[in-house]
């Protein structure tokens, strides 16, 4: 069952529960953030409004600059206002921040231990009819590789609001992946929300696997739970914080179910599912399926072809549990 | 006009020549690291940070501090040699460049010598760096300080299409308090820049991205200092100071060669190198 304390979306499971992109809670959260923190920049290349730093640029317009198409810019850009006291927030497509200026990121931020905030919109094939240029899937295992940076996948816009407004504070980089459609709003303003705490939002008693999903995914992690209600327990853990890695409740998930099924709409390689291996195979392991994108690019369709086609929908995650079970 | 007098001239340029000496005898003793670039920075740096900069080595945190960003990472020893000669820390320090737990890394790195302003050595990063700098106090308008942010380049960095986003994004926003050097020394690892690839006509592409262009003889401690004091005068546009050098200025038998641009002198070389600075090129009687 949903777990009671996390006070999460009564409407859930509901056909017509709330749909709200991710990004959006990433434009709010920074326009909040700006009317706290003084200090809070906006940089953005040529995507105010598919990024949703509109809401920010009508509000602080001499706090905003706008870069044109220059990724790489944008990000040395970001450390060097940073060096001067400044909280940036850079924002562009996940493909481009930090898929083009990796580089960048790495030695001018990270090296340089600037606290910038990157926001990487329009991540996973659910990007839709752009196609697989546009799709970033390889993002999550970009930053994470990076020595200092905070990766946070947050699982619905209200989340997105709070890690943004959460990563203010941080002394370091951060790295927070964004959607572009429309997803299931999965918690509400009181479920609590601290960087690199997991909370497991579906519980039960004897869980016989553990599923640990990230981003929008999460939602069909919770449907997969429900259909399986009758068949089998699990327990399932939204992991936004990818890095830091909750260790503690990564492996007490372990011991409590025995079996883990990570689920995130990236490659396998490299990312939650990598992390969350490389956890277990050091502290406790357990029999592990990787519900992910299997080493191949996007294309274009709608975000329900797509999320079936490359094989991360809800009937993945309940074979997934189903042949760990078996095995 | 010139603000230097003929007394801080002569104090500038034994000043330059010391450093010279101190870069070539760390690269000595680090036996890796770039030679050619160093030298010919020498004297640039030199007016910069004991004539220019508004800088207290006795309190690198000073908030109103100009900035300085190196670019151009790889030329470090000079910039080591300056900053511990301006008293940042002992000149001894610097027989430990490129050593294992040095403070002095092969590329500067701010963990280890705090008193940078940036980490660099990946090339074509650093102006964008010093913009954003720039646009911080741009953007804090009416408590807008007197600091000013000086970013040196190296020529064949020009060619990362990164160096332009940013020149671009300085000519847009108007940032005066900007000043951009290039230490156009002609040479990079692959040969003589013209060669491996072309970068005239230099100052119209900087004209063309709304930028103040000047262009001077690089080892002119004078003319170095009036450009850095027209740029403070230019308060439409960012500056940028087209230094024309002599790579690996100082020693003759390292000059304007390609191949010293990633290199160390080895021993011989390296004393030779040294006596000649000493006498500045047989000018005068060695004072040591």
């Amino acid at each position: 069952m949903l777990n009671p304390e996390l006070k999460l979306n009564k409407k859930l499971f509901d056909k017509d529960v709330e749909q709200i992109p991710i990004r959006k809670g990433f434009g709010e959260g920074l326009l909040a953030a700006a009317e706290a923190n003084p200090q809070v920049v906006g940089l953005c290349a040529d995507l105010m409004e598919s990024t949703q730093m509109h809401l920010f640029r009508e509000k602080f317009p001499n706090r905003f600059i706008e870069l044109g198409v220059s990724e790489q810019n944008l990000a040395s850009v970001g450390s060097g206002l940073a060096a001067m006291g400044k909280i940036p927030f850079i924002s562009s497509y996940a493909v481009f921040s930090p898929g083009r200026n990796w580089e960048q990121i790495r030695t001018t931020i990270c090296y340089n231990n600037q606290p910038v905030k990157i926001a990487g919109s329009h991540a996973g094939v659910s990007v839709g009819p752009d196609g697989g240029s546009h799709q970033a899937l390889e993002d999550i295992a970009l930053a994470r590789v990076l020595p200092r940076m905070v990766v946070i996948s947050p699982c619905d816009a209200i989340e997105a609001r709070k890690a943004t407004l959460a990563s203010v504070d941080t002394k370091t980089p951060v790295y927070i992946r964004l959607a572009r459609e429309k997803t299931p709003v999965m918690t509400t303003k009181e479920t609590p929300f601290e960087i690199g705490k997991a909370k497991i939002f579906w519980e039960s008693e004897k869980p016989q696997v553990g599923i640990i999903a990230t981003g929008a995914l999460l939602h069909r992690a919770l449907m997969a739970a429900k259909k399986l209600e009758k068949e089998t327990e699990v327990e399932v853990m939204n992991l936004s914080t990818i890095k830091p890695l909750d260790k503690k409740a990564i492996i007490a998930l372990a011991k409590k179910a025995g079996r883990i099924v990570t689920v995130e709409e990236h490659q396998i390689a490299g990312g939650m599912g990598s992390a969350v291996a490389e956890c277990l195979v050091a502290n406790y392991p357990v029999p592990m399926e990787f519900v992910g994108v299997r080493d191949e690019f996007g294309q274009s369709g709608t975000p329900e072809e797509l999320i079936s086609h490359y094989g991360i929908d809800t009937s993945d995650i309940i074979n997934a549990v189903r042949k760990i079970i078996k095995e | 006009m010139s603000t230097l007098t003929e007394e801080k001239r002569i104090e500038l340029e034994k000043q330059a020549n010391q450093i010279r000496i101190s870069l070539i005898d760390s690269l000595l003793e680090a036996g890796s690291g770039h030679t050619a670039g160093p030298l010919d920075m020498a004297d640039i740096l030199t007016v910069l940070f004991f004539h220019t900069l508004r800088h207290n080595p006795k309190k690198p945190n000073w908030p109103e501090r100009d900035r300085f960003v190196l670019s151009n990472g790889h030329t470090c020893p000079v910039l080591y040699a300056v900053m511990a000669h301006a008293g940042y820390f002992p000149v001894e320090e610097l027989k430990t460049l490129r050593k294992f737990h040095s403070r002095l890394q092969g590329h500067p790195h701010r963990d280890f010598l705090p008193f940078l302003e940036t980490s660099s050595g990946p090339l074509g990063s650093g102006l964008s760096q010093a913009v954003g700098m720039a646009l911080a106090d741009a953007i804090d308008v009416g408590t807008k300080s007197q600091r000013r942010i000086y970013c040196m380049l190296s020529d064949g960095e020009l060619e990362c299409g990164q160096t332009w986003e940013a020149a671009m994004l300085a000519g847009k926003n108007n940032l005066s308090n900007l000043t951009a050097i290039i230490d156009r020394n002609n040479i990079q690892i692959d040969g003589y820049t013209e060669n491996v690839m072309p970068l005239e006509p230099l100052s119209d592409k900087w004209r063309a991205w709304n930028w103040h262009v000047i262009e001077i003889d690089g080892h002119n401690l004078e003319d170095i200092a009036n450009a850095f004091d027209e740029a403070k005068a230019i308060l439409e546009n960012p500056t940028v100071i087209i230094a024309h050098t002599i790579a690996g200025k100082g020693v003759k038998e390292f000059e304007r060669d390609y191949r010293w641009h990633g290199k160390p002198p080895n021993r011989e070389e390296g004393e030779m190198a040294i006596k000649e600075l000493r006498t500045l090129g047989g000018k005068i009687k060695s004072e040591y």
